[in-house]
């Protein structure tokens, strides 16, 4: 029993292998660009980031599939580098059917941020060979930001050019009011002291009388 | 004249009301500078414009660095600075614009302030588009990221837009985002609305600097004058810290003495020199008539002239450490492609070729593995060659630098600031043209005595804008560029010998010479003299002959920005077609045509007046005054 368990098992062990074949078929080519992304603070490549790859792969067959169970023995890889780059190709679970490299696609551009998150990777350094990644749109604010600067200026530049025309006018306004005040308060002075002077001058006892009789 | 009438008017109606009265230039006395410093402030800004920044630096670079400064030097101390003190000292003395000037010396030159007219009107018209251009890049400098950084996507979003992946961001933003242009000349397009919002924006501001004539000149330049010195500042100690700064200024400044024996440095030098100062537009001559008579005008045209080239020096050192920096910039993403490629091939792991011992790999590989190696194909790269891409102009402003701008941390306030700096250059340019044109306008009487200085201003601002438009249109830029080579070049030349003419042989050396002891209290000295009777025609001569030897040797071309040219992202080189080459014509003969004209017409009526003297015998006309009052006349004057 358990020879028959071990034979089917290098069975498929070889069988897996043989699937993997670089270049040909349902095979995709991954590269790592590990250092480049992190820097001093790059992990090194080993069995266990190769194990976190499959199980994302498998997360993503999952996901993309709706469900069907993916698992991480699905997900075959062969002829790793010193690059950090391999082949790839993924069996549909519980059989040795490659699943067709339109599918994988897909299901690698539906969860690509998942992936690229799991390894602090970006798009760039995490390459899948043929597999572009989606453009980002460019962003188009809702009012263009030069509309406000635009605006900004250009409303100072007319109140200023309003306030100097108008300026000059309203001063010359005012100036004509003042000169008309200057002639009326000329005038009024000059009866003032008219009727200053009379007021000042010396009282005439003569119109005193008048007051006298007018008191009856 | 109504100058001269209306202060006395105003001020007895003043003083009959018995209070103190103070005329200023309000109630219609002539304009004056509130001080000197507004007054060389002024020139400065006038003399010192775009050119400064984006010409030099290029002849610099082109003319084998530090080698040019010679040629340079010597057209500055003897075509520039005569010329200069020239200018200054007429305006002076005479204490008229352009036109008066030269009426005043002698009728018969009249016709040379009507060319600065009409030179000064045409070449604001089209400077201000520069400076509406310059604008549009500013307003889209203050989004992050910056417009001209990324392709925008094309129709189906699946990949960017083609031009753009052909060429480069930075190039599709300026000839298709900014400009739109038309792959012709002859090909009109439609208006660009956006360009008109722009070019109606810098026709505002500069009226609104010119709204009370030089009262508000003189404020604004305090501002304009001096601002873009701070940004170049700013901008030198930035640039110095870039990495690939120093091979920039390495490159700007490693002498090439051989250039020296190519006559044609020297002929650019001349030309640079003599556009770079802003002479023959008439604006420097009003500018100095507000002065009062006793000023030291060689003073201030040594002073203008140095510090118009101290200048340009000054401003070519932060511009090729940009440069630098950028050509190193380039060269390392063209080793990191080329890093890529070979670890990606060779399977070697990550980072194992760097920046460092790129070279050592390179040939390593090219020897172990030849066969593998070519059929990478990778890109040569040169640094050397990358510094050798020089422009100038529009190109260096509006694509150089703007790519530069996109690898300097901070890149909106590098760009605002470079794009204020450029403004306030042209800016302060402007006044002079604008300057010259207002001043001959007021002087020649065309206009109606009861239109206030705002209202004339509002008029010619508006006119210029509605003939600018014609810029705005999709094929503007090429139409530009036949403004900026034909009317701001060969008119400039013959009105520049007719004033040296004019002053020297019309006025005559000795009146000159009183004039100027008049002014700065002594003669002129054998140096200047000897320029301008000599040196400076001569040097004048020379290079207006070679200039229209070398424009008429070759049918005239211009850089199209061609889509479908097989060769894109070059540039097609096309010929003007014949009513373009009509129109260039026209542009450099218009201009000059009214000195040739108003002196005939002042020789046939001088003619005329003197057989009618001759005809009418006065009685009473004692010879014996004649003379005196003739000397009378001329003292005055």
């Amino acid at each position: 029993m358990l020879e028959k368990i071990l034979l089917l098992l290098s069975l498929s062990l070889s069988v897996a292998e043989g699937l993997c074949k670089p270049g040909v078929g349902e095979a995709y080519k991954v590269r790592f660009s590990i250092k480049t992304a992190l820097g001093d603070q790059a992990y090194p490549w080993n069995k266990n980031e190769m194990f976190l790859f499959r199980a994302a792969l498998a997360f993503a067959m999952r996901d993309f599939t709706n469900g069907e169970e993916f698992g991480v023995s699905d997900i075959h890889p062969c002829n790793e580098t010193q690059r950090v780059s391999f082949w790839f190709v993924v069996t549909r679970p519980k059989t040795m059917d490659l699943v067709d490299k339109g599918t994988v696609e897909m299901a690698i551009k539906k969860s690509r941020n998942r992936i690229n998150g799991a390894f602090l990777l970006t798009d760039k350094t995490l390459e899948f060979d043929g597999i572009y990644p989606t453009l980002a749109a460019p962003v188009s604010p809702d009012t263009p930001p030069w509309l406000i600067v635009f605006g900004v200026v250009m409303g100072a530049v007319s109140v200023g050019i309003i306030a100097l025309l108008v300026y000059p006018l309203v001063q010359r306004k005012l100036k004509k009011n003042m000169d008309a005040d200057d002639e009326d308060s000329d005038e009024e002075t000059g009866v003032k002291t008219a009727e200053n002077g009379a007021n000042d001058g010396i009282y005439n006892s003569t119109f005193s009388d008048d007051e006298r009789f007018t008191q009856m | 004249t109504l100058a001269s009438v209306s202060p006395n008017f105003l001020l007895a109606g003043c003083l009959k009301k018995n209070r103190i009265c103070t005329s200023d230039s309000e109630t219609g006395g002539s304009p004056k500078w509130d001080n000197k410093a507004q007054y060389l402030l002024t020139c400065i800004g006038f003399a010192v414009g775009i050119g400064n920044v984006w010409r030099f630096p290029y002849l610099c670079q082109i003319y084998g660095g530090g080698a040019f400064l010679i040629p340079y030097l010597i057209a500055l101390v003897f075509e520039g600075l005569p010329l200069l003190f020239l200018e200054l000292a007429v305006g002076q003395r005479l204490r008229k614009g352009s036109v008066g000037v030269w009426k005043t010396i002698n009728p018969v030159i009249g016709g040379v302030g009507i060319a600065c007219l009409i030179v000064s009107f045409l070449v604001g018209v089209f400077y201000n588009t520069i400076l509406a251009w310059v604008l549009w890049y500013f307003f889209h400098s203050f989004q992050e990221p910056l417009p001209w950084s990324t392709c925008p996507l094309n129709e189906s979003r699946i990949d960017y837009n083609l031009e753009c992946k052909k060429s480069t961001p930075v190039n599709y933003f300026w000839y298709r985002e900014t400009l739109n242009i038309t792959p012709d000349i002859e090909i009109s397009g439609s208006v660009e609305w956006g360009m008109v919002i722009c070019l109606a924006s810098a026709w505002c501001i500069v009226y609104i600097c010119f709204i009370k004539g030089i009262d508000s000149v003189g404020k604004a330049v305090y501002v304009t004058s001096t601002f873009p010195y701070l940004v170049l500042t700013i901008f030198l100690i930035r640039a110095l810290t870039l990495p690939g700064a120093t091979d920039g200024l390495l490159y700007l400044f490693t002498p090439d003495w051989q250039t020296l024996t190519n006559p044609r440095v020297w002929l650019d030098a001349a030309t640079q020199i003599f556009f770079s100062l802003s002479v023959a537009f008439g604006g420097l001559i009003s500018f100095s008539s507000y002065n009062e008579e006793k000023n030291n005008c060689e003073r201030d045209a040594v002073l203008v002239g140095v510090i118009n080239s101290a200048t340009s020096i000054y401003a070519s050192i932060p511009i090729f450490s940009i440069l630098g920096f950028k050509a190193t910039t380039a060269f390392n993403a063209c080793k990191d492609e080329n890093i890529l490629a070979l670890t990606n091939y060779f399977e070697f792991s990550d980072q194992n070729i760097t920046l460092q011992n790129y070279d050592y790999w390179y040939e390593y590989l090219n020897t172990t593995y030849p066969e593998k190696f070519q059929s990478l194909s990778l890109r040569e790269c040169d640094l050397q060659k990358l510094l050798k891409q020089s422009v100038s102009g529009t190109g260096l402003a509006f694509i150089v630098f703007t790519e530069a701008v996109i690898s300097m941390p901070g890149s909106q306030v590098w760009a605002v600031l470079f794009f204020v700096m450029l403004f306030s250059l042209g800016l302060s340019s402007m006044f002079g043209n604008i300057e010259g044109v207002l001043a001959p306008l007021n002087e020649l009487k065309l206009l109606p005595r009861w239109m206030p200085k705002e209202l004339i201003s509002a008029v010619i601002c508006l006119i210029s804008f509605l003939v600018a438009l014609l810029f705005t249109l999709s094929s503007g830029n090429y139409w530009v560029e036949v403004f900026n080579g034909y009317v701001g070049s060969v008119p400039l030349l013959i009105i520049a010998l007719f004033e040296i003419i004019g002053v020297i042989y019309f006025r005559g050396m000795k009146t000159f010479s009183d004039d100027i002891y008049i002014m700065t209290g002594r003669r002129p000295n054998i140096f200047w003299k000897a320029c301008w009777m000599v040196i400076s025609p001569l040097l004048l001569l020379v290079v207006f002959v070679a200039y229209v030897i070398v424009q008429a040797q070759t049918r005239p071309t211009y850089q199209a920005w061609n889509p479908d040219y097989e060769k894109f992202p070059e540039t097609e080189e096309k010929l003007y077609p014949d009513w373009v080459f009509a129109i260039i014509i026209l542009l450099c003969v218009v201009p000059v045509i009214s000195i040739p004209l108003v002196a005939l017409y002042q020789l046939l009526r001088g003619r005329f007046r003197k057989s009618s003297v001759g005809m009418e015998l006065n009685p009473y006309d004692n010879d014996a005054f004649v003379t005196d009052t003739q000397e009378q006349k001329t003292q005055r004057a």
